[in-house]
């Protein structure tokens, strides 16, 4: 067989990247954009930037979301975890199939009717809406996301180290804090992460859920976009775009060095010394 | 580590099994597990004496490993009771238990070295560090672990996880220290090491081991006594000798050993001798056993292999323990052959002869007429 990529594979792989990954380079390079019209370059700038920060209603916005997208994925992470354990776990109740089936419907439910059938009960039980209630929106569906992850990782979960465990003398919530949680952890940060991105993404719930004080960021960037495209709006993408990256790799070097570590030595077949 | 083969300590005989007033140590009394409508244990009663290795073996799927899980606590029994060491543990979950168990897949923590593995259940206890470290240190000397002590378990290999798993377990010192299949990942050459050094380690120690297997080579180096399961029932328990020589069941004598399974009818007793008429082979089998039967019962004779003599010619007396036939073919397994002689009925025996000498030498091949023969002593009448 052939070694390394032909020119078919580049070419299939150039356009792959181009297709993801070409709007945001546009975004991200006319952010830099010293023209106020955001298809025309005028050199280069960090004006936009300037403007951003100190625009208090974006950055109260991202404020905002932040908290939002923080609060809502701890909360979904506790729930969801909860609910992978319980559907992996135990056998047999009562509603088994049924609980399985809701878990996983939100994932398939339009936004659109989540958000209203959210807003009807917020209106019906006359809650006043704000940071809470899109808080409690983004949390429901972020809390099934969370469970899947979480129950696909119990269901490679080797049981027998739990019963070691408790063999060896560990009641099961001791059990579950020495043993299980470490060994799903890496899930469970996932499942966190995955929550805290569905969040900070969100505009349809949340723009039927939440009041007045509580804008999130994709709302005002939404709102902003359609009074017509600002190149301030390209430099809060940037930023997002930055964040989320930054994130990502953190995330990806600390398991390499975590897998690094586990490695030192002779090698996984274990010479005798 | 060393290649020569360890060599089994000596060590004097015990068998409480045999003293009338030994009080067992640990007790099985009446136990059943259900898993819906499978009985995976069904009623079974089992005494285990104080410095014992005893053997729990039988196919897969016979209840063995959940009898063993029932000791650990790891199952709650259907019905019936646990007693170790006098105490009832029916209701005592595992991590109150005095014994400590081995898993087949030895159930390494993978986020902990070898040393916070081991010490785990010591922790537990909340003992002082020091004596933790010192009981740490002793054990990982006794499994010659030394100098592995940082490594996490996917830096070891395949035996040296085995024996972290056994430091583990033995680092608590339990009363009974369960071992579900403890050697079935490791090969054949390690297996047979780790068996003699098991049965060291557990003479040393003087502890009391419960052992679950399927391989009853291994069941038969390493138990004073074995109980053979079947289908979540006892079929017969006894020391690996009595259970060779002297098997209760057709079913016992195939699955420890090989065997020669000939159909007879019950003909007479007289003395300590028992005649039975074996119909296929048209001659009448003599054992030194007699068991119990009325005229013209149904009954099975046992014949090991290895006790059927094979030779070109008829023995003095061909009256009894004596058939004619021709080699069908030899199987050459290196120490020993096989040779399957073909009655002339279509019947089949199996004779097995040391190879004492090499292959080309051999007097006996392939078409030659050739006579088996037993002696009474060779032959077990089986009922069922």
């Amino acid at each position: 067989m052939r070694r390394g990529p032909g020119p078919f594979d580049l070419a299939a792989l150039t356009l792959g990247f181009a297709f993801l990954y070409l709007p945001i380079v546009i975004l991200v390079v006319f952010s830099f954009n010293a023209s106020k019209l955001v298809t025309v370059w005028g050199g280069f700038s960090l004006r936009w930037y300037e403007a951003v920060l100190t625009n208090e209603q974006l950055l109260d916005a991202a404020r905002v979301s932040l908290g939002v997208a923080f609060v809502t994925a701890t909360a979904a992470l506790v729930l969801g975890t909860m609910a992978g354990l319980v559907l992996v776990r135990i056998q047999h109740f009562p509603g088994k199939a049924l609980f399985t089936g809701m878990v996983v419907a939100p994932l398939v439910m339009p936004e659109v009717i989540t958000g209203l059938s959210l807003l009807l009960l917020f209106v019906s039980l006359d809650v006043p809406r704000g940071f809470w209630t899109v808080t409690i929106a983004h949390t429901t569906f972020a809390t099934c996301y969370v469970a899947v992850v979480v129950q696909a990782r119990l269901l490679t979960f080797d049981r027998s180290l739990e019963e070691a465990a408790m063999d060896l003398g560990a009641p099961p919530l001791r059990t579950f804090r020495l043993v299980t949680l470490p060994l799903i952890a890496p899930s469970l940060a996932g499942g966190w992460l995955l929550a805290f991105a569905l969040s900070l993404d969100d505009l349809v719930i949340a723009s039927f859920t939440t009041g007045p004080g509580a804008t999130t960021l994709p709302m005002r960037i939404y709102g902003q976009a359609r009074l017509g495209v600002t190149p301030e709006i390209n430099a809060v993408c940037t930023m997002l775009v930055a964040l989320v990256t930054i994130v990502v790799l953190v995330i990806s070097i600390l398991q390499k060095r975590r897998l690094a570590r586990e490695r030192i030595g002779p090698g996984p077949a274990g010479r005798n010394p | 580590m060393t290649t020569a083969r360890p060599v089994r300590e000596a060590r004097p005989r015990i068998e409480p099994w045999q003293d009338p007033d030994a009080v067992p140590f640990v007790r099985i009394q009446g136990v059943t597990k259900t898993f819906g409508e499978v009985y995976a244990v069904d009623n079974v009663t089992l005494d285990i004496f104080k410095g014992e290795f005893f053997a729990l073996l039988g196919p897969s799927g016979c209840g063995k490993s959940t009898l063993l899980r029932i000791l650990a606590g790891l199952e709650r029994p259907t019905s019936g009771r646990v007693l170790i060491d006098g105490q009832d543990m029916t209701d005592v979950p595992p991590w109150r238990r005095p014994v400590n168990m081995m898993f087949q897949s030895y159930a390494l923590f993978p986020h902990l070295s070898v040393r916070k593995n081991i010490a785990f259940g010591l922790e537990q206890e909340r003992l002082p560090r020091a004596e933790i470290a010192e009981r740490v240190a002793e054990v990982v000397r006794l499994v010659h672990l030394e100098g592995l002590e940082d490594r996490k378990p996917d830096q070891l290999s395949g035996g040296q996880k085995q024996r972290v798993a056994l430091a583990r377990a033995l680092v608590k010192r339990p009363k009974v220290l369960l071992l579900d299949e403890p050697l079935g990942a490791l090969d054949k050459k390690l297996r047979d090491q780790t068996q003699l050094e098991l049965v060291n380690i557990q003479d040393r120690l003087g502890l009391t081991f419960v052992i679950v297997t399927h391989d009853q080579e291994e069941a038969m180096t390493v138990g004073s006594r074995m109980a053979i399961m079947r289908e979540g029932q006892i079929a017969q328990i006894g020391t690996p000798s009595e259970i060779y020589e002297y098997p209760a069941s057709r079913f016992v004598a195939e699955f420890v050993g090989e065997v020669n399974l000939i159909e007879a009818r019950f003909a007479s007793v007289n003395g300590t001798t028992m005649r039975v008429r074996a119909p296929a082979l048209g001659i009448e089998i003599v054992t030194d056993r007699p068991v119990p039967a009325l005229p013209g019962e149904p009954l099975w004779v046992a014949v090991r292999p290895e006790k059927m003599s094979i030779a070109k010619t008829p023995p003095a007396e061909t009256g009894y323990n004596c058939v004619e036939g021709e080699v069908f073919d030899i199987e050459y397994l290196g120490d020993v052959s096989v040779y399957h002689v073909r009655l002339d009925n279509g019947l089949f025996l199996r004779a097995t002869e040391a190879n004492k000498l090499r292959l080309i030498e051999r007097p006996i091949t392939w078409e030659d007429r050739v006579w088996l023969s037993w002696g009474p002593d060779a032959s077990v009448v089986l009922k069922t």
